[in-house]
């Protein structure tokens, strides 16, 4: 199968979703009004609330909800072939991603601009917004432990990558000085940047940086878990225009240059697709693919991370409610696009199928290593850059991600901690240095709970992330659904994503809970009841909301 | 002939230029519309601790350098409402001074 048919299959498919199904929602299920009052009109305060053009709206919720994610999750699950990783993508996109994130927008231009937990309070219940809260703690938790693991795996897998890397956090500081204290202008900075950045890429290779596999008692890979983390709190403390800004701002160009440079090489080289498209000889240890697919491929199909940016920021800067459906709709289709590279990359970057076989030995093993692997030997054979540099290009591009949904992960975990404090009154708890703190140590557990002493086997909990993932898409795809119902509109392109999302989210658990006790991880055990518990009070709760609702609209129509 | 070529010369450097002011525009509107109201609110903070140096002494908190902000208090006047009400004062602190 040639590559370049795939990615035309899924372009297209992924074209026909915007320009079909979107507009079919937006016109008859959400029914966008081009003339409603925005809240960033509304209560518009040069602040938070600020009308905004839809293609820079457009721009930074995409690169919000693009992460590492889409890029590890792809990666992981074409282990089972290339076809099942492909179908869920596209379709997840079309059907699933696309109405969850555009319809988060909707919902909460609708209701003030308010959150999706907020909402969840408002239009489910308090009990409703309790379980809320619990879930995002828990996709934080895993995301913060997951992506610290995927890092440090890049770091020793790549070490040409880690002065780049190091190097890119170093140009944001000073990208943020220049712009800050010294007013320079954009345009200069962001040519002086990249130019940085890239040229810190090319001398990558030629001074890498071995961690030692063992110091002081540690593993190489526990030492830069650790480093990470320090890392992480460090900049998640500090004043969000000293790193965060000027470095979201180079990882967004370093996204879009990416993704061009990839498909770019794709259309070029026209690889074959070494993998088979239905893997019948997986190796030994590897779950089945219903319903661990649904849950290892998060991002990229649906993610309920999408939901917290589009009803946090997005929602707040809608300058027309049409633009939901290109903000919010596309968004989506540019994520999958990015899943859909990485698929592409992870199954056509090999030159044979014994190399692509000796890559994925393992459930869990490929990943992001294959995504770099892959897509090294594709823009190395494409367009001829160097197959090092390639390598390098990409881990930096992954681990800028990674690390950027870290510290984010690690800041909204540091207010949780602190808004406990408050509930609780417990004042210790409301400091920003012990909220941190409690937040790195809660995922350090996690992270060499899962993997042991040297934290190398933290990719085990990749798909328990995922699950607490869809159990957040759930809640507010139900948010979403209780609206339609008070409504009276159709409600099932809703309703049937929830119940799929559900039903495969709670057999995966299910499943994983029996291999975890099979293995004597009973750390890990505890983490999926947890989880299981919550995905089981998320059903219950969708079945009473969805009653509740439907018998107040029936006493309604009784009483007219 | 000459001014022809010049005008034509002249709109294509002006396009380039509109192009360019355009494409900054969109640029510094993705750098900062992410963390607008972050740093808004970061840069409140400290001007709400600043109105409590320049207001403190009125409400019975020694200030040493009083006489130097005494002067700022008729410039800072505007703000004074919003302040009290986002520290969480329904009513004006200041017996002598009511805003509200």
């Amino acid at each position: 199968m040639s590559a370049i048919v795939l990615l035309a299959l899924g372009l297209a498919a992924m074209a026909g979703g915007y320009f079909l199904y979107s507009k079919f929602i937006a016109e008859k299920i959400y029914r966008l009004d081009p003339d409603y009052k925005t809240p960033a009109h509304e209560f518009e305060d040069g602040v938070d609330f600020v009308p905004t053009n839809r293609f820079v709206l457009w721009g930074h919720h995409f690169t919000s909800v693009a992460g590492a994610a889409p890029i590890v999750g792809p990666a992981i699950a074409v282990i089972w072939g290339w076809l099942p990783a492909f179908l869920w993508v596209v379709l997840g996109t079309i059907f699933f991603a696309g109405v969850h994130d555009f319809g988060a927008i909707w919902a909460s231009v609708r209701n003030k601009a308010k959150s999706v937990g907020a909402l969840t309070g408002d239009v489910v219940g308090a009990r409703a917004r309790s379980i809320f809260m619990i879930v995002i703690f828990l996709v934080l938790l895993m995301v913060n432990a997951v992506f610290a693991v995927v890092i440090a795996g890049l770091m020793m897998n790549f070490p040409s990558a880690v002065v780049p890397v190091w190097g890119a956090i170093l140009v944001a500081l000073v990208v943020g000085q220049l712009i800050y204290r010294r007013k320079m202008s954009l345009a200069m900075v962001s040519i002086v940047g990249v130019i940085a950045l890239y040229t810190l890429i090319g001398i990558g290779p030629s001074v890498p940086i071995e961690m030692p596999a063992q110091v002081g008692g540690l593993s190489g890979n526990a030492v830069w878990i650790l480093i990470l983390f320090a890392y992480a709190a460090i900049a998640s403390l500090l004043p969000v225009w000293m790193l965060l800004q000027p470095r979201d701002y180079i990882n967004g160009l370093q996204l879009f240059v990416g993704l061009l440079i990839l498909y770019g090489a794709i259309v070029l080289l026209n690889p074959t697709l070494v993998a088979p498209a239905y893997n019948n000889d997986v190796p030994a240890g590897t779950p089945s693919l219903l319903p661990l697919l649904f849950v290892t491929i998060a991002c990229g199909a649906i993610s309920g991370f999408h939901g917290l940016v589009s009803s946090g920021t997005t929602s707040k800067q809608l300058n027309k409610e049409t633009d939901a459906r290109f903000v919010g709709y596309f968004g989506a289709v540019g994520e999958g696009m990015l899943a859909l590279a990485a698929i592409l990359v992870a199954t056509a970057g090999f030159a044979t199928f014994a190399d692509w076989q000796a890559m994925y030995t393992a459930f869990g093993q490929g990943g992001v290593n294959a995504f770099v692997e892959g897509g090294a030997f594709v823009i190395h054979n494409g367009i001829g850059l160097p197959e090092a540099t390639a390598a390098t290009l990409l881990t930096v591009m992954a681990a800028l991600f990674a690390g950027t949904t870290m510290d984010t992960g690690l800041r909204l975990q540091r207010y949780i901690f602190q808004e406990w404090g408050e509930i609780y009154n417990q004042p210790w708890m409301k400091k920003p240095s012990i909220a941190t703190f409690l937040a790195v140590g809660s995922c350090l557990l996690l992270a060499f709970g899962a993997g042991g002493a040297d934290g190398a086997g933290g990719m085990i909990i990749w798909p328990l992330f995922g699950t607490t993932n869809q159990l957040l898409a759930g809640l507010t795809l139900l948010v979403i659904t209780v609206m339609l119902v008070r409504l009276r509109r159709p409600m099932w392109y809703t309703l049937a994503p929830l119940c799929f999302l559900l039903v495969m989210t709670i057999a995966a658990l299910l499943i994983q809970l029996r291999t975890f006790f099979e293995q004597g991880n009973y750390f890990l055990m505890f983490v999926d009841i947890v989880v299981l518990v919550a995905a089981i009070m998320v059903a219950m709760e969708c079945t009473s909301a969805l009653r509740r609702s439907r018998a107040e609209m029936a006493a309604e129509k009784g009483d007219s | 002939m000459h001014d022809d070529r010049d005008s034509g010369h002249d709109s294509r450097l002006e396009r380039i230029r509109a192009w360019l002011s355009q494409a900054r525009f969109f640029a510094e509107e993705v750098y900062s519309s992410r963390y607008r109201g972050a740093i808004a609110r970061a840069r409140r903070d400290e001007d709400d601790l600043f109105m409590l140096l320049v207001f403190s002494e009125m409400m019975g908190v020694p200030n040493p350098a009083a006489y130097y902000t005494l002067e700022l208090q008729p410039l800072l006047l505007e703000r004074f409402h919003d302040w009290h009400r986002r520290m969480g004062m329904e009513q004006s602190p200041l017996d002598h001074f009511k805003c509200c």
